[in-house]
């Protein structure tokens, strides 16, 4: 009997299309193919992770196969945007050959740049796998390289692969994954901890949750690797409190991955155990801080303390802590899958692989980009992204994007060229980030755009040490005088005065980097606090004023 | 016993591993501020007066915190420190109410000291007179929120000598507050033993006892240290 030609429908079931009523959608398509009759056995209809164009679900990705019965592929994928429960019927239809398909204004080219471009590593099985599905990951190769290492490598040898593939951290700072891994394992013998950083905080920032939403195995995998690496048998994820989706998608997984014997006690047949347990943060955004992420791990407040000593020598409990980024983690699947020299083969000299990027703000195209190192900015925005909505012009309508979130600076529309690494955006006064690409319109007006960052660190500023909790109040007095245009002089010299003082002192990284949002709108728009100021001897004299006026 | 030798402002100096910077800076024989950091108490970092210059790297690190080692070379009195220094101590009195000339602890503040010592005349940034409370609900002390500097010295005092955490931090930012208990009037606080000692460390006016009036707070401030080191070395005062 010849195979029946097979569908696949991926609904996005991750945090953004769920926000635009994917749920509903997905109901809606499972009632259509339950009306298909005996057509109904070949459809699949699979809920997945984020399908990266987040600003126009729900989306649903549409795999034919050739009828050879073959798994359904994506060589032959069409993708729907802004999809109603209504449309669901219609969707099928034009699925099936039967019908005519929804609007043709919601059905996406897979060959624009925004697809075309990206280069999926960390996101492979992101919009593939289910993610409350530890079969259908294994079927996808989920935990296969944990095994493999377990079998066949030293924790050595793995920690050689990390450093051949020049992984840095990308929860911001960008520091040598691998002698991070080579710092703990080489402590004094004892206990170890491996803790994953998922406490995704800055605004615009969405990677790491889709990550979790979407293809929890493979940080589970990532974080097991890392634990054998360096000697851990106890790991924590530390995720926020404002990402439920994700944490039960995680806690499901963690619960399948143990039925499985992929944690726990003997993983895989081996003499390698494991526990992982969740915590969950309550609220605080400091607690992405590696420090106070440990304190608030351990029950205590979650404030920051003095390094050195740094986690990988005094962590939890004072024992060696492994502490790294989810998409730090979820990289090291692949690289142990394809090697460190091949990872390494990606992006730049500085800066080796891939980076997630969320994309927002006055961007036609919002959503989940992953892109080679070294992708310039103008590719990211203006290609990927497609500019400002509705704008025209060189710089597509772009001002300046924000990267980094409130430890970040803005980068100027004439700067777009700038490769995308660690070195670069630094050298701009800004920095990587976790990933956060928050775009800026013309109409933005910079001094508000720093006085929201500085409300937020204010907000958000744990309030131990002096430059941090008294500093930024003082930072966000002064940037109101500028908003609204009651500054002097004077003001813009004690701004900077404070901003280098906040900068230099501060005790941990997000009072040291708070500054930089006014620093870096200071360098490149400094015309616009000028603008903002009064000074009396450069305002006309109140008579000619005056003058002005009865003449007028 | 090991010992790390190191230079201060290009004095050099030796002290017993485990030293911290602090340790190392006095043995140099030069004053240095310090609010949060109270000998006996374990070290927070969280005032930045006592932030000294690693002159290898230019790094600010604060010297209460970090452990002295071996080869370092430390200067403490550039003129970026002493102006950041300034700044700190405007900041803190900026962001509460003190007004030195009917507060308990005039003539016996740390606070004003350190004013004295950075050479700070007038704050550069604008009072911020925030809204705080007064518990005087405890029967022989009261703290005066208006007067604190979150120096957390208490917290600490109180954990880790008294065994009574009867103090704790409160919620975030410029809303920080030492708290009682779960947020408690200090009198209903059962865990209290009315020891005094967050009086005695308390470098300013804050915590203060209810027989005293202006200017006539006097702490004593190496209470938590002798016993410190009589708990450590076994060794009292009258032995």
């Amino acid at each position: 009997m010849a195979a029946t030609p097979q569908l696949q429908l991926r609904c996005c079931a991750a945090s953004g299309c769920r926000s635009a009523g994917s749920e509903a959608l997905q109901a809606a398509l499972l009632a259509a193919r339950d009306q298909l009759g005996g057509a109904a056995d070949a459809v699949t209809i699979k809920p997945v992770g984020c399908l990266r164009l987040c600003g126009r679900g729900p989306l649903v990705a549409v795999d034919r196969s050739g009828g050879d019965g073959q798994e359904p592929s994506a060589g032959s994928t069409e993708l729907y945007a802004e999809l109603t429960p209504e449309q669901a019927p219609a969707l099928l239809a034009a699925a099936t050959g039967l019908g005519e398909g929804p609007a043709a204004a919601q059905r996406l080219d897979p060959a624009h740049p925004f697809f075309a471009l990206q280069k999926p590593v960390v996101l492979e099985g992101c919009g593939v796998v289910n993610p409350e599905s530890i079969d259908d990951a294994l079927a996808h190769g989920s935990y296969a390289q944990l095994k493999r290492v377990l079998l066949e490598c030293s924790p050595e040898q793995v920690r050689d692969q990390v450093k051949r593939s020049g992984l840095r951290g990308r929860g911001g700072a960008g520091y040598p994954t691998g002698l991070k891994w080579d710092t703990v394992a080489l402590q004094p013998p004892g206990p170890r901890y491996v803790v994953c950083n998922a406490d995704e905080g800055d605004p615009g920032a969405f990677m790491d949750r889709s990550v979790l939403e979407s293809d929890p195995h493979r940080l589970i995998e990532g974080m097991a690797i890392a634990a054998y690496a360096v000697g851990a048998e106890q790991g924590y994820v530390y995720v926020r409190a404002e990402y439920p989706l994700a944490i039960e998608r995680l806690r499901l997984a963690l619960r399948q991955a143990r039925g499985k014997g992929l944690l726990g006690g003997g993983i895989a047949g081996s003499s390698f155990n494991l526990r992982l347990e969740v915590r969950v943060g309550a609220g605080a955004y400091v607690c992405g801080e590696e420090t106070a992420l440990l304190a608030s791990i351990q029950g205590q407040r979650g404030t920051p303390r003095p390094r050195p000593p740094y986690p990988a020598q005094k962590g939890l409990w004072d024992a060696p802590t492994l502490i790294n980024n989810v998409e730090t983690l979820a990289s090291i699947p692949v690289i142990l899958r394809e090697g460190g020299d091949w990872y390494a083969s990606i992006g730049t000299e500085g800066s080796k692989g891939t980076k997630v990027f969320a994309l927002s703000g006055a961007v036609a195209n919002t959503g989940l980009v992953e892109v080679p190192m070294g992708t310039s900015l103008r590719t990211v925005v203006q290609t990927i992204g497609g500019g400002v909505p509705g704008a025209e012009g060189p710089d597509g309508g772009v001002k300046a994007v924000q990267t980094g979130g409130p430890s970040g600076g803005c980068i100027p529309a004439h700067l777009l060229d700038t490769p995308v690494d660690y070195e670069s955006l630094k050298a701009l006064g800004s920095m990587m980030g976790s990933g956060g690409l928050v775009v800026m319109g013309e109409t933005t007006a910079m001094p508000e755009v720093a006085r929201h960052f500085m409300r937020f660190s204010v907000n958000e500023s744990c309030g131990k040490c002096v430059p941090c909790r008294a500093g930024t109040v003082q930072l966000l007095q002064l940037l109101d005088r500028f908003v609204e245009r009651r500054a002097t002089l004077a003001d813009l010299e004690r701004l900077e005065e404070l901003c280098t003082m906040v900068g230099a002192t501060s005790l941990c990284g997000l009072g040291q980097a708070a500054p930089n949002p006014v620093l870096s709108t200071l360098r490149y728009f400094r015309q616009e606090y000028q603008a903002a100021c009064r000074d009396p001897d450069q305002c006309e004299p109140l008579d000619a004023c005056l003058l002005q006026e009865v003449t007028r | 016993m090991s010992v790390h030798t190191l230079t201060v402002d290009g004095v050099e100096v030796a002290v017993p591993e485990g030293a911290s910077l602090l340790d190392a800076v006095r043995a140099a024989g030069v004053e240095l501020p310090t609010l949060c950091h109270l000998d006996g108490l374990s070290p927070v970092g969280a005032c930045r007066l006592c932030l000294v210059e690693m002159e290898s790297s230019g790094h600010l690190q604060p010297a209460c915190a970090t452990a002295a080692g071996e080869g370092m070379a430390v200067l403490t009195q550039t003129p970026q420190l002493q102006h950041y220094r300034r700044m700190a101590v405007e900041l803190f009195f900026a962001e509460g109410n003190h007004v030195c000339a009917f507060c308990v602890a005039n003539g016996n503040c740390e606070l004003q000291d350190v004013a004295v010592a950075v050479g700070m005349d007038h704050s550069r940034f604008p009072y911020q007179y925030p809204n705080r409370r007064v518990d005087a609900s405890h029967p022989q002390f009261a703290i005066d929120h208006h007067r604190c500097i979150l120096c957390t010295r208490c917290v600490r005092v109180c954990d880790e000598i008294e065994g009574a955490h009867v103090w704790d931090v409160a919620n975030r930012g410029s809303e920080c507050s030492i708290i009682a208990g779960l947020d408690q009037p200090w009198g209903e606080v059962q865990a209290c033993t009315s020891c005094g000692k967050c009086v005695d460390v308390c470098p300013t006016g804050a915590i203060f006892r209810k027989d005293d009036t202006t200017g006539e707070k006097e702490a004593n401030r190496e209470r938590a240290g002798l016993l410190r080191s009589a708990r450590e070395h076994h060794q009292w005062q009258n032995q």
